[in-house]
Formats: structure tokens, sequence, C-alpha cells
């Protein structure tokens, strides 16, 4: 599904990322944990095509096609959707309608017929419904206001409507409290499927009870450090990033 | 929704060319010698069969723009205009005062039909609800070639007509109101607008009356080196309401062409006028050369108690536009509304707003306006906002926005307050914006192109405002604003 190999990537003359491997298969959900600072955005923002990084080696495979060389739009509708930490406002213009355009924006490239207003509506609604999205939210500008859980919810929605094949979560976690946590995980947990993959990035074992991975990589100074099971994080939990600084140093 | 879906379509069809409207018509046209003269105005006069007073008005106000200066307070900056370098009367030579559409010069039928514009009353009507249907008076260059639905509005007692047949219909009507808002002295160009005016929209409301659909005008300048100077004058007598709508394109061309109108509305006790305007005269092109030069006077005057004006806007085009339509709140209770939505491109200079002058007690007055900035163009808000000492319980909002896409583009706001009674209360909120990188991004991985992204940000920006439009009007705008937007992001 994602293959990343050796990838390095700078910013303002900053290192970032130092050679990066990665692969995660159709079906999987892999999680990404590090301290601050590890290069975990970076990644996410990377594989979505933010301007800005320079690239100054390796490559990335989403199904043998090469993402570097796409724009962003057209990453996503090869079916990279990234789930942002900080999901950005688009004053006056209402979530439903932003969805509609994204939608048959990404058919139309696809080469698929555009769906009806009725066909639409009824895809948002069920969607929203199981993310316990009132239907006036929609009505509202996206973003726009929304609580930290709300903007959250509405990124999970986009997410099981644009039915993207590769997922990335960028600390979905944070700011979230139990409920939201629990609406959100649900949510999360109803998309998967064997042909999509999941990338969830995160500080916190916390998510990871609620998204349950298959496998877990620490990530440290721009490169995967350590790979494992589900097990990985909650030995992470008990011990912290100290012991990776230390390999680091020696 | 599908207004969106239509915005983007429409910017992916549109190609390096921007500006669809620039093509030019073949007709023979009769025109006034070139410059301004004593004897222009005598054979523009002459041409339209004013009687005697309406010459010896406009000799008046050319005698009184001699000695006037052409303002320079604007941020605008031009080349100087030759005003003896203009034409300022051109009518097709082929019956100027057609009686009917059969009398028209095909050329020009053809020319409002590729501008989208239904001139036959028959086709307007088939398949249209009754409700959505406008009369439209079509002025091509100086003259009027046809005026739809004149025979319904008539049996409602709505007078729609050019101006010049008016002046000779009705010239008592006209004769009371013409100048009594814009007064011939006012400004440079209303003042030389007064003296070489050629055609425009007369409207006239009786008392109590609805008028039953839209009225609009469509200004076209076709001719070369020639001017436009539309006189247009609305009348809504007590407790009446009318919609008028215009609109105006221009072929495109290397020099630089004069549009100086003057629009007066008069609203008497409890009449309401809504005004709008999509502006679309061709703006030049990247490198800044050729496009009409906008010196426009609007005015409207709540005369009555209780009157109400509202002034919409969406100005796409002109290379530069010094527009400010105003509203003098005279009548008690009476209300002033502006709604603005001015994009700039390319080198285009614009400078507009409006002017809310609070004299009657309880006027209340609301200004929306929308700039949005992109390429290496200049975006003024100007306005004004005033209280007059007897003008007790005055109360205004403003609230201006600038939206600057790229960075080579500039945003101003110039408001001026002057209040000079102490129960007023007026508010005013400002902010600038730009489209954040970030913003594009998101879009972008939802899966919208970067031109897509823009139209989506851009739509929502202007919402407010595009609200105000008739709906027809409003996706037309929303289409336009797309389309002067067009390769102004990358």
């Amino acid at each position: 599904m994602l293959e990343i190999k050796n990838l390095v990537v700078q910013i303002e003359d900053k290192r970032i990322l130092n050679g990066l491997n990665l692969t995660v298969n159709k079906g999987e959900v892999a999680a990404i944990m590090g301290p601050n600072g590890s290069g975990k955005s970076t990644l996410s923002y990377v594989i979505a095509g933010k301007e800005d990084y320079e690239i100054l080696d390796g490559e990335i495979l989403l199904d043998g096609q090469n993402l570097l060389e796409m724009e962003p739009d057209q990453r996503a509708s090869a079916g990279v959707f990234l789930a942002f930490q900080y999901p950005l406002e688009i004053p006056g213009v209402a979530s439903m309608t932003f969805l509609k355009a994204a939608l048959n924006a990404q058919r139309k490239a696809r080469g698929e017929e555009e769906l009806t207003t009725p066909d639409f509506i009824k895809r948002v609604n069920a969607a929203a419904q199981q993310l316990e999205i009132p239907k006036d939210m929609l009505k509202r500008a996206l973003n726009v206001g929304f609580s930290g859980g709300e903007k959250k919810r509405m990124e999970i929605l986009q997410m099981a409507l644009l039915q993207p094949s590769f997922c990335i979560l960028d600390e979905t976690d944070s700011g979230l409290d139990i409920d939201a946590l629990r609406i959100v995980s649900e949510g999360v947990n109803a998309l998967r499927s064997p042909d999509r993959a999941f990338l969830v990035i995160t500080h916190y074992q916390r998510l990871l009870n609620h998204i349950v991975p298959d496998t877990v990589h620490v990530m440290h100074a721009g490169r995967i450090v350590k790979s494992g099971g589900k097990e990985l994080a909650l030995e992470l939990e008990a011990n912290g990033y100290a012991d990776y600084r230390e390999t680091e140093a020696a | 929704m599908p207004a969106v879906q239509e915005t983007i379509d429409q910017v992916r069809l549109i190609d390096v060319d921007q500006y669809k409207y620039g093509f030019e018509t073949e007709v023979e046209m009769e025109k006034a010698p070139k410059g301004l003269s004593e004897d222009v105005i005598r054979f523009i006069s002459g041409k339209k069969g004013e009687p005697e007073w309406m010459l010896q008005w406009r000799l008046d106000a050319y005698k009184r723009w001699l000695t006037m200066k052409e303002p320079n307070w604007a941020r605008v900056s031009y080349d100087k205009i030759d005003y003896n370098d203009i034409y300022y009367y051109a009518a097709p030579k082929k019956n100027p005062a057609p009686k009917s559409l059969d009398e028209v010069d095909p050329e020009i039928l053809k020319t409002y039909e590729k501008l989208g514009i239904p001139l036959r009353e028959q086709e307007i009507l088939a398949g249209v609800e009754p409700t959505n249907r406008v009369a439209v008076d079509a002025v091509f260059d100086s003259v009027s070639v046809a005026t739809t639905f004149k025979a319904e509005l008539a049996k409602a007692g709505v007078i729609f007509m050019p101006i010049s047949e008016a002046i000779r219909e009705y010239p008592d009507l006209v004769r009371q109101y013409l100048g009594s808002v814009v007064p011939v002295t006012d400004n440079f160009f209303a003042t030389l607008n007064s003296a070489v005016f050629t055609d425009g929209s007369f409207v006239y409301i009786p008392p109590g009356v609805r008028c039953p659909m839209e009225l609009s005008t469509y200004f076209r300048i076709n001719e070369k080196n020639t001017g436009q100077f539309e006189r247009t004058l609305i009348i809504a007598d007590k407790g009446s309401y009318v919609s008028y709508l215009e609109g105006c394109t221009a072929p495109k061309r290397d020099e630089n062409q004069l549009h100086a109108a003057v629009v007066e509305l008069i609203a008497l006790d409890d009449a309401e006028i809504k005004y709008s305007t999509v502006q679309n005269w061709y703006p030049g092109d990247a490198e800044g050369r050729g496009g009409i030069y906008n010196f426009v006077t609007k005015r409207g005057d709540c005369r009555g108690r209780n009157s109400v004006i509202t002034w919409t806007q969406v100005e796409t085009g002109s290379a530069i536009t010094w527009k400010y339509p105003s509203c003098i709140l005279r009548g008690d209770n009476s209300r002033g509304e502006f709604y603005s939505i001015a994009v700039s491109n390319g080198k285009q200079q614009v400078d507009s707003g409006t002017k809310m002058i609070h004299l009657g007690k309880n006027t209340t007055s609301r200004i929306i306006s929308k700039g949005i900035a992109a390429g290496k163009s200049e975006n003024t808000y100007r306005g004004l906002v005033s209280a007059h000492r007897k003008a007790t319980g005055a109360r205004n909002f403003t609230n201006c926005d600038s939206l600057l896409i790229g960075n080579q583009c500039g945003a101003h706001t110039v408001p001026y307050i002057e209040s000079k009674n102490a129960s007023a209360v007026f508010e005013h909120e400002a902010t600038t914006s730009k489209i954040s990188e970030d913003q594009m991004f998101y879009c972008q991985q939802r899966g919208l192109s970067e031109e897509e992204a823009t139209a989506l940000i851009v739509n929502g920006f202007v919402k407010d405002v595009l609200q105000q439009l008739p709906m027809e009007f409003a996706v037309e705008a929303q289409k336009l604003i797309s389309i002067s937007l067009e390769g102004s992001v990358g």
C-alpha cells in the first residue's frame, strides 16, 4: 500500500526527516509514536504534499504511484486523506457545500460521475448520524466557531464521505474529551477495512486503547527507530521515550 | 450549492482570454464631430429632439464644467484624459430610434444575443415563470435600441423608457426630478455628464404600485474612441416598490474609454428602491493596456418618511473605478443600504465606497463592503457616514472586509465619520485577510484544485453580499467573480 524509502526532508535548512523508511500494508493500522519534534507531523504533511518542505532524497509510493510527483489534490484523488491536527476554518462556506465540492472534485478527477444532490445528502446524513453531528452543524461555515471536538468529528466525517484508501490521523486525540474521543474512535474503527490502511500519529497510548493498531513504530530524530506490535505502545507509556534519546546519544 | 459548482466549471472553461465580452460589433455609426463644444451639445440635443429647456440645461452645465478641475483625491492614477479626443455621440446609422425590434439592426440584435440579454418578449416569456421576468432597456453606445415589456408595465402605470424619450413624453416629470439629487454643479464628471448625456433609463412608479417585474438596463460601449454618458432617473412615488438591475460590458481595446454616468434615485414616503449593478466593463489587459475609465456618480434620495434605498454592486470590470453610490437620508425613519463586492485583478484600480448622509430623525444605514484584490491591483474602500445636527437617533453599521490574493496587490480602507448629533450611533468594523497557504493546502488535501479552492474561499467571503442580489444575478455575479480572479493563484 504505502512505501516510504530513505526519505530525507528539510525546511529552511533544518533537517527534519533523516532517511525514514516505513511500509504500511493494506488493511493495516500503523501507529507512529514519538516525542515532540521527532518529525511526526512533518511526515504527515510530506505524504499529503504540503509545500514549504524540501525533499532531498527518497520516495513515497502509494500502490506503486510516486506521490512526490503529484499535486496535493491529485494525491487526495488517489486516496490520501489527512485528518488535520488543527483543521482550518473556511468562513462563509457551509460545511455541506465544502463536502460536496470536495467529493465531486475527487470523483471528477477519477473520471467518475458526480453525485446527484439527493444521493449526496443521503450519504452525508448517514455518516453524520454515526458521528453524532447535528444537521445544523452542516449548515454552519466549515470549522468556524466549532469546538475542538466538533472540528475533529468534522474531519472524520470528511474521511467517511471521501472513502480514501490511505488515512493519516495527525494527533486526532489532541484536545478531545473522553466522550469525543470515543465518538471519533468509533468513527475511525467503522472505516477499518481490508482495503484501507491507517497511519495514526499520536503522543499518547490513550488513543490506541480505542483505535487498536496492528503495528507501532517509534519515531525519533526523523527516523523510525523501533517497530513492533501493539504492546510496544504500552511499553512506551510505561518507560517514556528516554531510552531512545540515549540510544541516539550513544 | 449548484452555483458554486457552476463557478468552478466556469473557471475551467475560461482559457487565457478571461474577458468573454470583448468582441466588437460592425455597425455603421453616426457620430458627433470629435471633441466637446457648444456645437456638439447642440448636435446631441438636436438628435434627441429635445425641448429648449433641456438644451439650455446642458449648455449651463457645459459652461460650469469649463471652470471645473478633475478631482485628484482618489487613490487611482491614470494618464491625463484628453476630453477633445473623444466622440460624445455615436448611434447606429440605420434607424437610430427603432419603433420595434424588427427595425433594429440585426448586427445589434446579434450582439445582445451573444451577451445573453433577452430582447424578444415572446422568447423571454417562453418557459419562464411569470414572476421571474425582467424588462430590459438596451443602450448601445449613445442610444437605447430596445425596451421590452413597455406596454405591460404601462398597464400597471409604470413608466419605463429611454430617458431621451421621457424628456419628450413626460417633460414635467423629468424636469421636476432631473438634477434634484445630483445637482448639475455636483462634481467634475457629473457636470460633464449633465452637458453631454446621451441615453439611459427613466423609471416612474406611481403611488402604491409594486412594480410587477424586475427592470434592467444593459449598457454596451461598442464604438471606438467613444465615451458613454448614461443618465438614469428613477422615481418611486409614495408607497411604491421597484427593483432595478444594471449590467455593462465593452469590447477589448488598447485605448482607454471613458464612461461617466449619473444615476439619480428618488424614494418618496414609504417607497423602496433596490438598485443592483453588475459592472463588467473591459478591465484592460494584464499589462494595464486599455480598459474603461469608470467615473460614476450614483446617489439616492430617501426624500420621504420611511423610505428605503438599497444599492448592491458587484464590480469586476474597468481599468479605473471611481464610484460611490450614496444615500441622502432626508425623510424621518428612512433607511439606506450599501452592499458591495469589488474585485480587482491585473493592474485594475478601484476606489469605491459609499456616502450615507443622515439628515432625518431615526434614520438608519448599513454598509457591507467586500474588496478582493489579486494580481497587481489596488483596491480602496472609501466611505463617508455623517449625521446632521437634526439627525437625532441616526444609526449606522459599517463592515468592510478585504481579501488579498497574492502579495503584489493592495487593499485600503478610508472611512470618514462625521457626527453633529450626540445621539447618533455609528459602528465601524474592518478586517483585512489573505487566503492563507494553510487554507489552500487544506482544500487541496480534500481534492480541490487551486482554482476550485480559490473560488470556494472567495465565494464564502462575499456570501453576505451575494445574498442581497436577485437570484439570477447572484449566479451571474458569482461566475463573474471567479472569471475575474482566473490566473490569480499559483
